[in-house]
């Protein structure tokens, strides 16, 4: 029985085969409409998050499954004190396999440690969301056909934003990739990821402060959001929520197949004009997250359609 | 300068930082067990200029070598037979040490559940860092240098 625990946790080799399942799933829905008949998946969402629990609820459902959880730790037993390890003992015996966020770093590897089915991390406050990091490697091959030899620009909070530190992670295992990364000073990436990834692997990137400079380069813009909650100062917040926006003047410098990934919600960094842009491709990307998830449960589920 | 006498089956930890062998007594819980311990602290060392010695009358298989390998790994073990030293034991990094240090990161999840046991992995060898099994946090605080 396997966990999804780090994006890393799967060799290139397996990677490529749940992102070819995904695309098949794509391609043939109806073929894996019943594939999970009489399956259930168990949502333990220990804090709120819509877009996350819905792709997994959704993408069980599309599989014939069914689904139960729940959506805060106020309306569960963690309310009562029960451990993850005691409420994971008991949902292995209501399903067939879990998607677990929690706030604590660590939590769903608690849970796979005692549990009777595969847990997939969806989340564990800020250090992995492995499901993200494989809907956008999904997007991303879907769409360019290939995840190598991409330039990829990643802006916006590139210190505390985890989604970015994982695929970074999950990109340097492919050949001909470079990275523009466009942050402001303060949000710069962390030493670990341009000592220990970047150059521990070889892999050319440039940091800048420009969004213009870098835009005429990429292949693929990921944007993401800077948040409230990692500030202490409200100015700082305030002083870098507006640093970049991208509209359809900065679009103009990107070149005519240049793609604009986001993991969103968006606030305001993306203007919604830049929406009907052919190379807006963030919605899409929601639509991948659940042919991926839908192929993991697959996997992790051991089920051959 | 001071004499401790040999001991006849036990070992000598031998090269340990001086200052440091109160905190090794400790970590090594050598506080608990029911035998003859000796400290000697800041001895003459013509390598180390000044070090400490912990000399214990027990087996050795008491001891949990990773431990002291985690706190030090320079420090020699001299094992004891019969009054002789018989072996020299080499200590190494461990690859992974359970409940002796703690995760001070507070969104990791053993920040609340206390029961759960502390374990630290060795993920870089080369620059000796240890993180957190479960948040990958990487230890921060003082080993032995």
């Amino acid at each position: 029985m396997r966990h999804l625990m780090s994006p890393l946790d799967l060799t290139v080799e397996e990677l490529d085969k749940l992102l070819d399942l995904a695309n098949d799933i794509e391609k043939f829905p109806e073929k894996y409409a019943h594939a999970c008949d009489g399956k259930r998946i168990a949502t333990l969402f220990y804090e709120p998050s819509t877009r996350t629990r819905l792709s997994f609820e959704a993408a069980m459902m599309n599989l014939g499954g069914k689904v139960l959880g729940f959506s805060s730790a106020n309306s569960s037993s963690a309310a009562k004190g029960e451990s993850v390890s005691d409420t994971i003992r008991m949902v292995s015996c209501y399903a067939d396999i879990c998607a677990m966020r929690h706030p604590k770093e660590g939590a769903p590897l608690v849970a796979s440690m005692v549990s009777r089915i595969p847990v997939i991390n969806a989340g564990d406050g800020g250090h992995q969301h492995p499901t993200q990091t494989l809907t956008d490697l999904l997007t991303i091959r879907s769409l360019k056909g290939r995840l190598g030899n991409l330039t990829i620009g990643l802006c916006g909070d590139l210190k505390f934003g985890r989604t970015v530190h994982s695929l970074i992670e999950a990109l340097v295992r492919y050949t001909g990739i470079r990275f523009v990364l466009i942050s402001p000073e303060e949000l710069r990436v962390p030493d670990y990821i341009r000592e220990d990834v970047l150059r521990s692997n070889g892999v050319p990137f440039e940091e800048v402060i420009r969004l213009e400079d870098a835009l005429p380069k990429l292949d693929l813009l990921y944007m993401t959001r800077v948040q409230r909650e990692r500030f202490f100062n409200e100015d700082d917040y305030v002083r870098m929520k507006d640093f970049y926006i991208l509209d359809s003047a900065k679009m103009k410098l990107a070149g005519p197949d240049m793609l604009v990934l986001h993991p969103l919600p968006r606030v305001n960094e993306i203007s919604t004009e830049v929406d009907a842009d052919p190379r807006a491709a963030y919605f899409r990307q929601v639509q991948y997250g659940v042919y991926v998830r839908m192929a993991l449960i697959l996997t992790l589920l051991e089920v051959n359609v | 300068m001071l004499n401790v006498g040999a001991i006849e089956e036990g070992f000598v930890l031998d090269h340990i930082k001086a200052g440091k062998s109160m905190t090794i007594y400790h970590d090594l819980k050598l506080d608990k067990l029911d035998c003859c311990v000796a400290i000697i602290k800041n001895a003459r060392s013509n390598k180390m200029g000044k070090k400490d010695i912990i000399k214990v009358e027990c087996p050795v298989d008491m001891m949990n070598l990773d431990t002291l390998g985690f706190i030090d790994h320079n420090i020699t073990v001299n094992v004891i037979s019969k009054g002789e030293i018989i072996e020299k034991k080499v200590l190494k990094l461990p690859k992974k040490i359970v409940n002796v240090i703690r995760c001070r990161n507070p969104r990791c999840i053993t920040s609340i559940e206390q029961e759960l046991d502390q374990v630290f992995l060795l993920t870089d060898p080369g620059k000796e860092v240890y993180r957190c099994m479960y948040c990958e946090e990487k230890y921060r605080g003082m080993r032995n240098k």
